[in-house]
């Protein structure tokens, strides 16, 4: 009980966080007008009444702007020096690593919240089915779980925010772009790389097919980046 | 109350412990006094579980580092080295996190915080963001962390560097006020520090304790009682070396000076007052005494002795 009380105000804390420095609003400002400006600047061409454009542009996105949501929770922490002040309250490593880590994952949702205005939007131009929509965010909170988890995890490597971001951003980039880099290798090992690629899962999601496989597949990347920084965490000591 | 015994931490091939073991009573202010890199802080950051020991153990209240150290962490206030708060709070909301975390019950929270604040002195302060606030105001709002839920255990590192002479004597007050119910442990280099506010002293120098008892127990431990100081005018410094280096009980004499003035310093190894005596001696000769004083033996003198031996 007094675990899920402690993640809960670190959660708080770090959530509140975003929203007193102006990171947020400019971090916010640079999805929208990345995202707005290439969805519509396209979307005339197609003529058809979807937002598959605006998904299919998430996972590149995501890459970059995630690890910069992500980049000072522990880096910042371990720079100041409150970590020390932190660690030694009486919280565990779980109630910090999973505090910092919804934080993120909110953040993430309210970032995405503005964007329902595009399928209004374009639900006022066609017949716009609202389920491959639903989808779409559902596969975009799993994508930004996924992504947060490996931007708090290469936070936790160093205290320099900017190293954070790099190390962050490659390891989101290369999931992302894993089986387009690797298009010269023979199918049956394509099919691999595939299924280790995030754009591939987050493909199927947005296409509003809620498999277990490409749930599962989030879901382990959030577990293994979590339990990587609690190993990092562990070795600090 | 704590015990730790067997202690040791390695930072890589760098031993910052060697095997320290130390039993602290309840209700007592322990001061941990050692020159930089001496392991103060690495004793702490061990006691408050930021770092894990490489070897031995640590008990406090029955529960042991390995396995209670969330119980620990309860029983303990902790406040780091230069205070690292968080920048962007404001101090009443950074308070309240405190707060929340170390589950103080919600009803009488409010009154709880005040008379924190008000013995931190921070009242005026309140609805400031930490990174405003000067030094001494920060090292504040950190002590007010560690008070926070009333910890029975303080643990204070260096909570008075960098602060001004006003304020060191607040926050000694504040911390001699504490210490009437609560164990503190506060570490620094300062001996004058210890003196004025802790009742059992130990001393740490490379990684081991080289002297553990109270500030009277360290002064009688060594090799001076008190030392006598003259000024004198008109001496020839061999003659007057050898003219107290005769008297009964002087150890020895150091002199220094210059333009005919010379100052010596008289080491003395006797419970008697040997003044008179040396006062009878200078009347033998035709100088000048300008200044005659007894010094008791400083902590000073007491810590380059047991802090610099080891390193020659």
């Amino acid at each position: 009980m007094t675990a899920v009380a402690n993640t809960a105000h670190i959660f708080r804390r770090e959530f509140m966080h975003y929203f007193v420095t102006p990171i947020a609003y400019i971090v916010i400002a640079i999805f929208l007008i990345l995202t707005g400006w290439f969805f519509f600047s396209t979307f005339f061409l197609y003529s058809q009444a979807d937002l598959r454009n605006f998904y299919s542009l998430l996972p590149i996105i995501f890459s970059f702007i995630i690890p910069m949501i992500t980049m000072r929770l522990f880096s910042e922490e371990y720079n100041v020096g409150s970590y020390e002040t932190l660690v030694t309250m009486p919280v565990t490593d779980r109630d910090i690593i999973l505090g910092k880590f919804f934080a993120a994952l909110a953040f993430i949702a309210v970032m995405l919240l503005p964007t329902i205005g595009y399928a209004i939007s374009v639900s006022f131009l066609g017949e716009l089915d609202w389920g491959p929509v639903v989808g779409g965010y559902i596969g975009a909170l799993l994508l930004g779980a996924a992504f947060s988890a490996v931007g708090l995890f290469s936070s936790a490597l160093t205290k320099n925010q900017i190293i954070a971001f790099i190390i962050g951003m490659i390891i989101c980039f290369s999931l992302t772009m894993i089986d387009k880099i690797l298009f010269f290798l023979p199918e049956s090992m394509l099919g691999f790389f595939q299924f280790i690629g995030a754009d591939y899962h987050f493909g199927n999601v947005s296409r509003g097919i809620l498999d277990t496989r490409d749930t599962l597949y989030f879901v382990s990347i959030v577990f293994v980046a979590l339990y990587g920084t609690f190993l990092v965490l562990q070795e600090k000591k | 109350m704590i015990e730790i015994s067997g202690l040791t931490r390695y930072y890589g091939d760098l031993c910052a412990l060697d095997h320290i073991s130390l039993t602290i009573e309840k209700g007592k202010i322990l001061g941990l006094l050692g020159p930089n890199g001496a392991g103060k802080t690495t004793a702490m950051r061990i006691l408050t579980g930021y770092l894990a020991p490489t070897e031995g153990t640590v008990t406090v209240k029955g529960h042991s580092i390995d396995g209670g150290i969330l119980e620990i962490k309860k029983l303990i206030g902790y406040l780091p080295e230069s205070a690292p708060l968080y920048q962007d709070m404001l101090v009443y909301d950074y308070l309240q996190y405190v707060a929340d975390i170390r589950e103080m019950p919600k009803e009488g929270r409010e009154g709880k915080i005040r008379e924190i604040a008000a013995i931190c002195g921070l009242e005026s302060v309140m609805h400031r963001s930490v990174h405003e606030l000067s030094k001494g105001f920060k090292q504040r709002v950190g002590l007010a962390h560690a008070m926070m839920s009333d910890p029975e255990i303080l643990i204070l590192d260096e909570p008075t560097a960098g602060l001004d002479p006003n304020q060191i004597a607040e926050i000694r007050d504040i911390i001699k006020k504490i210490g009437r119910e609560k164990t503190v442990i506060l570490s620094t280099h300062i001996l004058s520090e210890v003196e004025a506010t802790c009742d059992r002293v130990v001393i740490i120098n490379q990684g081991r304790i080289v002297a553990d008892g109270s500030t009277e127990e360290l002064k009688r431990t060594t090799t001076e009682d008190y030392a006598i100081s003259l000024l004198l005018k008109g001496a020839p410094e061999g003659e007057a070396k050898e003219l107290f280096a005769g008297l009964d009980g002087v150890a020895s004499v150091d002199a220094s000076g210059e333009d005919g003035m010379m100052r010596l310093r008289l080491s003395c190894r006797t419970g008697d007052d040997l003044r008179e005596q040396v006062y009878s001696r200078v009347k033998t000769k035709d100088w000048a005494l300008l200044e005659l004083t007894r010094e008791s033996k400083s902590l000073e003198s007491i810590f380059s002795e047991l802090t610099q031996e080891k390193e020659g």
